[in-house]
Formats: structure tokens, sequence, C-alpha cells
């Protein structure tokens, strides 16, 4: 590098003004991607998908069972040692519902053929994790499902 | 008023008047008139007042990105019709579909048009990328255009994905709960972007509200801002490309002519004849409608939108981190790219670059042909990663190793194509892009004809019904 005598930064009045108007333009840019994005959120409605379902009494459910609830989007499975678990019918894979297929004692997804089992583990593959859960509240001999939380298990193993 | 003040020639009407202003000076008749309306109409200045007689063939061009503007003239005026007939709400949506397909006047047929237009524009976009690919058309100056191309291209599949759920049946409930599902792989944002673009957890009436939003005010907006921006661009960077002229012939002048009538009568006649065609074909065949949606019950086999029927197969084969998001985001990266490596610009306007490159493209087309039918039933019946490799992450076994298994040979085509044949950078982006695009072909018509109930491979014409 030559010998240049290095311009010394003046911040003219000018300078000043176009930093803040920029800096303002620049604001008032992302408020509005802010707004945009914010009016494409989630809009959910009292009682519906995503408040806290009943699914039934308690002795509805047989051991051994799997029980499609459709206005909570889920299967109450409730295991041989009389266990209740709750399991979202949305197929981890690319969101198809899951029907159970009673003869093959499996869930088998029709979009991509992903199969879980009774308590939704990944029998074969693509899904990449085992169906989500919800919690289940047993309260007066009644079976609730809490459809606002889930539960993901993300264990990508394959269950063998 | 009362007054008349005689004159030498008599008042012009105000039909004449109108006339006119509209028309200066009629219909010119001369070269010199008919170039000066084009330097000053709006709509005629996206064309120089002359153009060159070569760029006239139309076997260079095929008229792709003129029928691309045509189509989207049309998916405009009858997509303004069809909003005022319909109510983006479930199950309001589904009802107003058959309400307009029985007892709306000519209400099926602006639905079919906007429908086959709407998937003609899609395969028309993307043979005019290949048409400007093969020419090497997006050389310098002209990689701006080819970028804001590729952002229509995207924005082009956005319109019609969003545009897909407004039926509300269930071909387009399950379609868009497949394709949205894709979105939420994306690593660390993907669950909070999914949640945004369906407005919950899972398609539903926020989607149906957000979606028609998105396709009859946001993207169309942004196509047509970008769209005469593309059309301007072309005029700026000099018009159509040409091959370049032999040493001997440079000092002769190329002949040219004015647009006026040469150039506009042709895209008249071009418009007139492709109207027509979708015309007919709209009025013979139905734009698909099945029953309404219902989030219960996925249809077997439930699949995407046709255009992503490529990608849902990939699916079929890889850990969706790498089938969904990794493959296609380096492809679309790739693309965008392109014209920042591919720069020889001795090649532009010659299909295929050259001879080699003609014998390159072919045997990139042919080995995609054979290796990619094989792949698939290799992994469909033969290859089980997640069996062999039962401790390993599904990332890995699903993901990293049929990825190298297939981009290993491929790296090793590309360089014998260097060592062997001594084909330059173009002729290689030529081979390796002919390879995968026709790879990505194979996949598509494979998703769309040869998967039945479960995703099984079946035969097209022994399809088992569910």
């Amino acid at each position: 590098m030559s010998e240049t005598t290095f311009p010394e930064k003046n911040l003219s009045r000018r300078d000043v003004l176009k930093i803040a108007w920029a800096f303002l333009g620049g604001v008032a840019l992302l408020e509005t991607a802010g707004v945009f994005i914010s009016y494409l959120q989630p809009r959910l409605a009292e009682g519906e998908f995503g408040s806290i379902i009943t699914a039934g009494l308690v002795d509805e459910f047989p051991p051994n069972s799997v029980t499609h609830i459709t206005n909570g989007r889920l299967y109450i499975v409730r295991l041989g040692d009389g266990g209740f678990v709750s399991i979202y019918h949305r197929c981890t894979h690319l969101g198809c519902t899951v029907p159970w297929d009673q003869t093959a004692q499996k869930f088998i997804c029709p979009c991509h053929n992903s199969q879980f089992d009774q308590q939704g583990l990944v029998e074969n593959p693509p899904a990449p994790r085992p169906l989500d859960m919800f919690p289940v509240i047993i309260e007066n001999g009644e079976v609730k499902v809490d459809t606002g939380t889930i539960l993901q298990r993300n264990h990508t193993k394959l269950h063998r | 008023m009362t007054e008349q003040t005689p004159q030498p020639d008599p008042e012009p009407s105000v039909l004449d008047r109108m006339r006119e202003r509209l028309v200066p000076d009629g219909m010119p008749s001369d070269d010199r008139g008919r170039m000066r309306m084009v330097m000053d109409s709006l709509i005629l200045h996206i064309h120089p007042a002359k153009v060159e007689v070569s760029t006239l063939k139309w076997t260079y061009t095929w008229g792709l990105g003129g029928l691309a503007g045509l189509l989207m003239m049309i998916l405009g005026v009858t997509g303004i019709i069809l909003i005022n007939n319909y109510t983006p709400s479930a199950p309001q949506a589904y009802l107003d579909i058959l309400e307009l397909n029985s007892n709306v006047w000519f209400g099926e047929l602006i639905r079919n048009l906007h429908h086959w237009s709407a998937n003609l524009l899609i395969v028309v976009s993307v043979l005019h990328l290949i048409r400007v690919f093969v020419t090497g058309a997006y050389r310098p100056p002209r990689e701006l255009n080819w970028l804001i191309g590729v952002a229509m291209l995207l924005l082009v599949i956005g319109a019609n994905f969003t545009g897909y759920l407004l039926p509300w049946d269930q071909l387009a409930y399950w379609a868009i709960t497949v394709g949205t599902s894709i979105i939420s792989y994306i690593p660390l944002i993907g669950n909070w972007l999914s949640r945004l673009i369906l407005g919950g957890p899972e398609v539903g009436a926020n989607t149906l509200l957000n979606f028609y939003s998105m396709h009859i005010s946001f993207i169309p907006l942004l196509i047509f801002g970008l769209m005469s921006y593309h059309f301007w661009r072309v005029r700026k960077d000099g018009g159509l490309t040409l091959p370049k002229k032999a040493e001997s012939t440079l000092d002769v002048k190329p002949e040219r002519v004015t647009t006026i009538p040469h150039l506009v009568r042709r895209e008249f006649v071009f418009a007139i004849v492709w109207i027509a065609i979708i015309l007919v074909f709209a009025m013979l065949v139905p734009a698909p409608l099945e029953g309404i949606a219902n989030p219960d019950m996925s249809p077997n086999p439930a699949k995407a939108p046709w255009y992503f029927m490529g990608l849902q197969e990939l699916l079929l084969h890889f850990h969706p981190l790498f089938g969904a998001i990794i493959l296609p985001g380096f492809a679309i990266l790739a693309i965008f790219l392109l014209p920042f490596f591919d720069i020889n610009l001795a090649s532009v306007g010659v299909y295929f670059r050259s001879q080699r490159g003609r014998s390159l493209t072919l045997l990139g087309i042919g080995l995609a042909l054979i290796a990619t039918p094989i792949w698939i039933l290799l992994d469909e019946y033969v290859l089980n990663w997640n069996a062999w490799l039962p401790t390993w992450d599904m990332l890995i076994s699903n993901g990293l190793i049929p990825l190298a298994v297939i981009l290993l040979p491929l790296i090793f085509l590309d360089e014998w194509m260097h060592k062997t044949f001594q084909a330059d950078t173009e002729e290689r982006v030529l081979f390796i892009a002919a390879f995968l695009f026709i790879a990505f072909i194979v996949l598509t018509v494979i998703g769309i004809f040869f998967r039945g109930p479960g995703m099984s491979l079946n035969w097209p014409w022994a399809m088992p019904v569910h």
C-alpha cells in the first residue's frame, strides 16, 4: 500500500439523517413482515381439537383393544396389562391418517406403507419416529385426553 | 352555445376524437410508422422496434416463454371470474365447487380452463427453463433474468400448490397434507413453519383461508411484478440469444425486419392457436373432483399433486431430511447457481453446446432411463439398510448410505467424461443435468402411474383396486 492519508471520518448532518431514515425504513419493513407472519398464526377455537377431550368410560375399553376417537384425532389403546396409551392418528412420516389394521394388529399408513405396532412404535419405515402421543387423564372413571400437548418420541432407531 | 362560427372542416365527432386518442395515426402503413408505434406503446414496448430475422425462427424458442405469458393471462381472467363463486371456508368451499360445476353458467368450463391452464403452465415453465438451459441462454449478461425465471417457476409451483387445496375434496386435502408435512422436516424451523403455513397442527379451516389469500393476492402480485421485469430484461439483455457468427460473416449485417407486423403477427397467431387448443381440451376433459375432504380417512394410496410425485417417490427411498430437504434444496440451489459456473460464451445459442454435448446428453438420458428403474426395484425388493444396520441412526442408514451409493458412480462417470472424452465444464454440466432431470422424470412417472395401494409397485394396467 502506498502512503495515503486516511480520510477522516466526518459524519455530516446529512449522513446522520440518511442513516436514520434507512434505519427507520428497515424497522417499518420488519414490522410489516412481522404483522404478515403473525396474521398467518394458528387461530384456535375453544372446544375443538387442541383442548381436553373425553374419550369415554374406562370400562368401555377392553384390554388389548384399539379404539379410534375421531373428534380427538386419536386412538385409545388399552394394553394387555390394562394401561392406557393415547396415540395421535397422524403418521409421523407425512401426516396421513393411519388406520388400525385389526387382522394384522398394526397401524398401517396408506400413504407410504409405514407400519407401527400397537404402542405406535415403528415396525417398518419410512416413518422416522414412533407415532406421537397425548397425555391421558383418568378422572372419575372417565378417560380424558389432553390433545393440546403432543408428545413426540424421538428415538429414530428401528424397533424390532 | 347558440352561436356557431363557421369552420372550414367539419368538427370531428366524439367517436373520431376518441379513436384519435387511442390510436393516434391509425394503423401505420410504413416501416417508420410501425417502429414508432412499438416505441410509443407501453405493451408493445417489451419488443424492440426491429428484430433479427433469424430470431423469428420458431423452432429456436418454440414460443415457450410467450405461451407461459399467455397462460398467465388465461389464469388471471378465469381466476378473477372464479373468485366470485367461491367461499374460502370448509365445507362451503366444496359445495361451491359442486354448485359451480352444475348450476353456474359455463362454471365448469371456466374451472376446467383454470385447472388445465395451471397444470400446463408448470409443464411449459419447465420446458422453457430446459430450452434456456440447453441453448446456454443464461450466460452473461443474462444471469439475472435466469434467476428471476427460476424464482417465477417456484412461485408458479406455489400458486399451483395453494390452488390445489381450494376445492376442498379428498384429493386436495390429502395432497396438501402430504405436501405440507414435507416442510416440517426442515431442521430447526420446520415445525414452526409448518404450523404457520397450516395455521394450526393440521390442514383445516385456517389452512384453507391462508392458502386462498396467498393464491389470489400475494403470489399473483409477485408473479406479475417479476414477469414484467422478466420481459423487460429480455430486451435489456439484447433480445434472444443467437449462435455466434463465423468470422467470415462478421462484417455482414444481420437482416432485420420491423416488429410490426413480422413478430407481432406470429405472436398473435400462436396465441390464438393455443387458446383454441386449451379451450377444446377444457371442454372435453373435466378437472378432477372427488368426495368432500374427510380428515379421518386417508385415501389409499394418498398422493401429492403430480408435480410433487417425483419428490414423494424419493421420500419412499430416503430419510425425509434427505428426500424432502437436502436433495431438492441442493437441486434448486444448483439451478440458481448454474449461470455463474457455466459461462463459456462461445456456444451460446447452440442447442446442446456441440456435437459432443449432444452425444453426452443422449448418454445421460439413456443412463438415467436404465439406472433409475433398476435402483427403484433394488431399493424396493433387495436393499434394506435399516434391517442390515439396525443399530445405526436412520439418518445414516436410510440417508447417507443410499445417497453415497448413487453419488459415487455419478462422480466416477463425470470423471470418466472428463478424462476419456475431454469433455469441458459446459458439456459435463449438460451430462449431469440430463441424467438428474431424466432420473427425476422417471421417479415422477413411477410415482404417478406405478404406485398402487400402500404405495406398492404395480403395472398401471393391472392396478389392484383397494
